[in-house]
């Protein structure tokens, strides 16, 4: 699928930027005319995208996040979060809902609130190089625009 | 991320405002412990009417509340809960478990 705009956005693994990278999110997506609902879906996505790269990818350091957003042919909204942290040794244990590795303000569901907000996700990682969090959302095109 | 608590005959009411997630978890979990460790209430409710945004931080602050209302024996509910935080938590089935009004 084509890519008609992006934006690549870099910051460092503080937990402030969380609300920073979501915002920016949103008012990228503005473009596709969202309803509100689907503007706070993709702010919940991202939001949990990065707060997983804050918290896990670099538990001890500071450490380089990259968000890219896109807009893709056919109305679709891509979101990729990177990062260089520790990566995950089994992402398909990462994935399962209440599975955490983190501390008690951590609940395990962040994959599954990413999975049911967005059409797919995908997530590569590779231990001691990092991961990649892909996540597509479809916007509905509604009528008179 | 303020938190305000009022407490009348052992019930405890805490107003969670504001934008809930990971960077601000720490400090409302913190709160409501020690209000619930000064209180001993009965009943604890958690008023989200001002809350603007939640992910899965609010999940893991409503789970521990809920814990720590069992552990001094009393009951939770939450009330006003917008249409953003609802949507996260019935994805993660939370209904299940916590009383919602």
């Amino acid at each position: 699928m084509k890519i008609e705009n992006q934006v690549t956005l870099e910051f460092p693994s503080r937990s402030a930027n969380e609300g920073f990278a979501r915002t920016a999110a949103a008012c990228f997506a503005a473009q596709l005319d969202p309803t509100l609902e689907e503007v706070n879906d993709i702010k919940t996505a991202v939001s949990e995208a990065v707060t997983n790269a804050i918290v896990h990818a670099y538990p001890e350091t500071l450490g380089r996040i990259v968000l890219k957003l896109r807009i893709r042919e056919g109305h679709a909204l891509e979101m990729i979060v990177r990062d260089w942290g520790v990566g995950i040794d089994d992402v398909d244990k990462a994935r399962t809902p209440l599975f955490t590795t983190g501390s008690e303000e951590r609940s395990g569901m962040g994959f599954t609130i990413m999975e049911s907000f967005m059409d797919t996700l995908k997530v590569r990682s590779a231990p001691g190089k990092g991961t990649t969090v892909t996540m597509v959302r479809k916007i509905a095109c509604r009528a008179g625009r | 991320m303020p938190v305000t608590c009022k407490e009348e005959k052992r019930c405890l009411t805490a107003l969670v405002a504001g934008e809930l997630d990971h960077h601000g978890a720490k400090s409302v979990m913190a709160e409501l412990d020690r209000r619930i460790d000064q209180a001993q209430p009965k009943e604890l409710t958690l008023d989200l009417s001002g809350l603007s945004f939640t992910d899965s931080s609010g999940i893991a602050v409503l789970l521990r509340a809920h814990r720590r209302m069992g552990q001094v024996q009393g009951s939770m509910r939450v009330i006003n809960t917008p249409d953003q935080a609802g949507r996260v938590f019935r994805a993660a089935g939370l209904e299940r478990l916590i009383r919602f009004e």
